[in-house]
């Protein structure tokens, strides 16, 4: 990271009264965290906190609970070595790591790895996947609370690509979208002892979206999504309580935003589930379709990463196109929202954060991390946190 | 003298009391601490190796895993020792139970059992990945004695140890190169190539040996078979082939003829000529889309053993080995690499026939042409077994 004390200035200063980032995408699996506005400081100084090397390779986000941030990683012959390390957030310094071995097929293109879904917690428990299927749960301080391994369980489910479904754990429940040609389920496991709770049988097919949690009138629903549309369950015991059938993509996954969805399809699609038995279509734009990244929402404000590397910004009411800023790409990482500035972190590893209330979107501050970067960042008490194949970063002051 | 010796005797009797029964009885609490901490381990380790599919056993073994990273580094050894013979879901547990430990004794400046360590990891007969990370807790404490060990490792049954001694070789022989000793290189890289089971680290020696000069046969070397007969196409529309059992599946015979996908089909001889043993059903079939085809082959053994059916492919397939159906796997055009699946089963003395079926599905774009899939016999390690020559004409007319 070599240009990283000439110009490195993202907007993140100390912030108690921040969250935690639990999921991917953080807490409402938009993209958005919780920092008080008035964090939003663009610090003109190196952010720099800590940087430390990793084991092994990742696409999957870091998590954050309280002062620890937990990252995965995969290595080894085969890939066949699983990695779950926690750090300190104030210094950096590993306060444990556990490994585990792979049970299913740990196969995948090599643009990706074993280690490409984020793990999730409750603030209790941290629970990991991976593309074999092998899911980990252990407490904060790394004592193992359970162990399954789907790929033994369930062998005909596996994608030669990888798979990517993240965790989300909802109400005393892990939800673990299983999806691939061949089989396709989520289970609902019990965060307690990992035994299922349920297990719903999916649309076969190959997928790498993760599911979203949706708060809506105080209740948490999950939104499974696939190519074959998205529906919306009950995460405690795994009831459909809508679905929706018309094509949706397998790559980005769909945003929360109050009493609707963003789901890429027919470019974007809002789909309004709020007092409804059915949810019913809102709007279509083909203009705001995002590439690989999944869309973020801010402030009644939509943004999408596109496959040429341009953040496009959209009226979430209406779907209507604002502007369209050419960023440094391409993007496998979502954007990342935090005190009014978005955060995009290119393939080359070129964070860029953007100013949306210029009146076409600005660049404000750029930095070269020097590595491939395929991750979303996690924001979390007034720090980013972005992760490659060999490293994690903390930027902001502790 | 009675006196003398009551004397002696009370005053022995009174040291007895003053000096040794104290010890005694230390020494009987520590034998019985002992054991009571040896009980409590085997009783965790027990409650650990019990877990099973679907989280069976994850509370007792949540419980007993805070018990046993209780103990010390004396522990690593049982815990080592009880990854013999353990399922793959203990040893999920077990592994962990060792990070913990060592890494909570190196930190707190104690001493792990090296010596013991070092023993259990050249003793063969153990778990290979309880032997590998025996020696990654030598290696973390004695990184110049670990490295020494590892040459030995070259024909090491643990895969991770035979990976780490190969590319020890190989940077010696990259070395070699560099200092123009392309001769010295090439007889390095031979050896590398004859104790590499690893696939990727096989390619990649045989494209440092063709650099040089000797190429490697890659069919041969990875032991792929080429000689199968054939037949095809069968319908696959609405990918619904996949579960259906055209009549191969129910019996060979290489004489008959059958209905298949608008027109008859018979079995045909066919012999790959690929690089690394692709068997394309385009070619004896046609290049048609959503169909289904089988290819059969014989395998003949010296003896009844246990081997390993390897396959690689992008095509939904299944096998059957002497009728027993295997493994199959339903997905189209996604990745192929060698040994993608594998596939544990036994041989019998003499002739088997191996049955393998491949599905084509519907997609149209130029990716989606390929039909075909790789296969080879390997023992547990991936190191090829070949078949042996037909005992007797009663075979299928092909064999490897």
């Amino acid at each position: 990271m070599k240009t990283i004390a000439l110009s490195f200035c993202l907007a993140f200063a100390v912030s108690a009264t921040a969250g935690d980032w639990r999921q991917f995408r953080g807490p409402h699996s938009n993209g958005v965290s919780d920092d008080a506005p008035a964090s939003g400081v663009l610090l003109g100084t190196n952010c720099l906190a800590w940087q430390t090397d990793l084991p092994g390779r990742g696409l999957s986000s870091p998590i954050v609970v309280g002062d620890r941030v937990f990252v995965t990683c995969s290595s080894g012959l085969r890939e066949q070595r699983l990695h779950v390390i926690c750090f300190r957030t104030a210094d950096g310094a590993k306060l444990w790591e556990r490994q585990f071995w792979a049970t299913g097929r740990t196969m995948c293109h090599e643009k990706t790895c074993v280690a490409a879904p984020s793990p999730a917690s409750d603030g209790q428990h941290i629970v990991a996947t991976f593309s074999s299927n092998d899911i980990v749960c252990l407490d904060l301080d790394g004592n193992l609370i359970w162990v399954r391994g789907l790929g033994r369980d369930y062998p005909q489910v596996g994608n030669s690509l990888g798979m990517s479904a993240s965790l989300l754990v909802a109400g005393g429940v892990v939800v673990a979208q299983v999806e691939s040609q061949s089989e396709a389920f989520t289970l609902g496991l019990d965060v307690s002892s990992g035994l299922n709770r349920w297990k719903l049988d999916r649309p076969k097919g190959a997928n790498w979206t993760s599911p979203a949690l949706v708060t809506h009138d105080g209740t948490q629903l999950v939104a499974l999504q696939s190519a074959k549309g998205l529906a919306a369950i009950e995460p405690a015991t795994g009831r459909v309580l809508w679905n929706h059938t018309n094509k949706t993509s397998w790559v980005p996954s769909c945003t929360p935003i109050a009493g609707s969805l963003l789901i890429p399809a027919q470019g974007l699609t809002a789909l309004n589930f709020a007092g409804a038995d059915s949810p019913k279509i809102q709007w279509q734009s083909n203009q705001l379709r995002p590439g690989t990244p999944s869309p973020t929402v801010w402030k009644g404000t939509i943004f999408t990463l596109n496959d040429g590397g341009v953040l496009t910004s959209g009226n979430a009411a209406t779907g209507e196109r604002l502007w369209q800023l050419r960023l440094k790409g391409p993007f496998s990482a979502s954007p990342v929202v935090s005190s009014g500035f978005i955060y995009c972190v290119s393939e080359k590893g070129v964070a860029q954060v953007v100013d949306p209330s210029k009146p076409e979107g600005q660049v404000v501050s750029e930095v070269e991390l020097g590595e491939t970067v395929l991750s979303t960042p996690a924001v979390a008490h007034g720090a980013l946190y972005i992760r490659s194949d060999g490293r994690l970063w903390r930027f902001g002051r502790s | 003298m009675k006196s003398l010796a009551r004397t002696a005797c009370a005053s022995t009797k009174s040291r007895w009391r003053q000096y040794f029964l104290p010890g005694l009885a230390a020494l009987a609490l520590t034998v019985c601490a002992a054991a009571e901490s040896a009980s409590r381990l085997a009783e965790a380790l027990a409650a650990i190796r019990a877990v099973g599919p679907e989280g069976q056993g994850n509370a007792s073994a949540s419980a007993a895993w805070k018990k046993l990273i209780a103990g010390d580094g004396g522990s690593l050894l049982a815990i080592l020792g009880a990854m013999d013979g353990a399922s793959d879901y203990a040893l999920n547990w077990l592994r962990p139970a060792v990070d913990a430990i060592a890494s909570r004794e190196l930190k707190a400046g104690g001493k792990l059992p090296l010596a013991e360590l070092g023993k259990f990891l050249l003793e063969t007969s153990h778990h290979p990945r309880a032997r590998r990370l025996a020696y990654e807790v030598v290696a973390h404490a004695d990184p110049a004695v670990a490295e020494r060990m590892l040459m030995g490792m070259l024909n090491d049954p643990s895969l991770e140890l035979r990976y780490a001694a190969v590319q020890k070789l190989v940077d010696q022989a990259d070395e070699t190169v560099a200092r123009s000793n392309q001769l010295s290189a090439a007889l390095l890289y031979r050896q590398a190539i004859g104790a590499a089971r690893d696939a990727t680290q096989i390619e990649a020696l045989a494209k440092k040996l063709a650099g040089l000069g000797q190429p490697v046969e890659l069919v041969q070397h990875f032991g792929f078979l080429t000689q199968w007969q054939v037949i095809g196409p069968f319908d696959n529309s609405g990918r619904r082939g996949f579960e259906t059992a055209f009549p191969p599946e129910t019996k060979i015979d290489l004489t008959a003829e059958y209905d298949g996908k608008g027109r008859k089909v018979r079995w045909q001889s066919y012999t790959t000529t690929h690089e690394y043993g692709m068997v394309d059903m385009n070619k004896p079939c046609g290049k048609i889309k959503e169909v289904t085809a089988y290819a059969v082959t014989d395998f003949f053994s010296d003896t009844a053993r246990a081997v390993e059916l390897r396959l690689g492919g992008k095509n939904s397939w299944k096998v059957w080995l002497n009728g027993k159906f295997l493994f199959g796997h339903d997905e189209y055009h996604a990745n192929c690499e060698i040994d993608q699946y594998i596939m544990p089963a036994q041989l019998q003395a003499g002739r088997n026939m191996i049955l393998v079926k491949v599905c084509q599905n519907e997609e149209v774009e130029e990716w989606t042409n390929e039909w075909e899939f790789q296969l080879r016999v390997t023992d547990s390690l991936g190191t090829p077994v070949r078949s042996v020559a037909p005992v007797s004409s009663n075979n299928s007319g092909v064999s490897n």
